[in-house]
């Protein structure tokens, strides 16, 4: 069980949280601009990477936000929870 | 027809979520270490704003207090209760205003809120939301205990004490847990899955009450 650092409400137990992918993947600016393969890219095209990733987890049993959170997806350790608009932290 | 539908509805008595368990509660309360009961009906108001904006400040002075920003925090006013859900989120708790209050306009705790609310500068959300949730109260020297058994926060008093507040889960079930005293918790959850919070509650305190 992992222990997620909500940025409002502290340390709480994973089954109070629903994850939800990748962070900071923006909204296109102009969506019809867009061709297929792009629109399917923005929609289903997601890094995998085994090391640290950014992600969205949201504190759904909790005070019900979202908020980002660098995880390490081989260890499991996090590095970083951030509120949804602050900048990725630099991590040495 | 209409005049016969409207009849049975003004006949219709209110009933809350718990009030089959009374008796069980009061057995379960008798031994004096554990006081567990059902607090039916309380008026409770979902309110969204900015908490920095003037519509916040008003609303706070008709509540008698500033909304608490501080995550988990719960403050009281009178026979006011506001705890703090989020960021710009919080429930705000009174007395059972009956019945008639209900949808009347005037006087209500509601009405209070958004005649503060004011037609605001940002956005401000007032919504009743108190057949959502019932509330338990749950006392007594080993009232933390009783709660151990099913939630995985820190409820030491140093941690959790009077004036703390927390969504989270209780026995897998989502609730508000308030720490009003000390030894005591009110625990809020729905209406829908009160009878199983309650039946969860009775069975942790079995070996507390014998
Ligand atoms: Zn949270």
């Amino acid at each position: 069980m992992l222990l997620i650092p909500c940025p409002w409400c502290g340390p709480r137990d994973e089954i109070e949280f629903h994850y939800g992918g990748q962070a900071h993947v923006a909204y296109p600016e102009d969506p019809a601009a867009l061709s297929d393969e792009e629109w399917a890219r923005y929609l289903f095209f997601r890094d995998n990477p085994k090391g640290r990733f950014a992600e969205r987890w949201s504190h759904s049993a909790g005070c019900r936000r979202w908020f980002n959170v660098v995880r390490d997806t081989a260890t499991n350790e996090i590095h970083a929870v951030y509120r949804i608009g602050e900048p990725r932290p630099v991590i040495a | 027809m209409a005049e016969r539908r409207n009849a049975d509805r003004r006949s219709a008595d209110r009933r809350s979520p718990l009030a089959g368990f009374a008796a069980r509660f009061e057995t379960a309360s008798a031994g004096g270490a554990l006081r567990l009961a059902e607090i039916p009906f309380l008026t409770q108001l979902n309110l969204r704003v900015d908490a920095k904006s003037p519509a916040a400040e008003r609303i706070g002075r008709a509540l008698g207090t500033t909304l608490p920003v501080e995550p988990g925090s719960a403050v009281r006013s009178g026979d006011l209760t506001v705890l703090w859900l989020g960021p710009d989120e919080w429930l705000v708790l009174g007395p059972d205003e009956g019945e008639a209050e209900i949808g009347a306009g005037g006087a209500g705790l509601r009405d209070r809120l958004v005649e503060a609310a004011g037609s605001a500068d940002g956005h401000v959300s007032v919504v009743d939301v108190s057949a959502q949730r019932t509330t338990l109260v749950l006392a007594g020297a080993r009232a933390r205990d009783v709660l151990a058994h099913g939630c995985a926060l820190d409820l030491h008093p140093r941690v959790f004490g009077p004036g703390r507040c927390a969504q989270t889960l209780l026995a897998r079930a989502q609730v508000v847990l308030v720490a009003r005293e000390t030894d005591e918790f009110w625990v809020l959850c729905r209406s829908s899955f009160a009878g199983y919070v309650a039946e969860w509650l009775l069975d942790a305190a079995a070996e507390y009450v014998t």
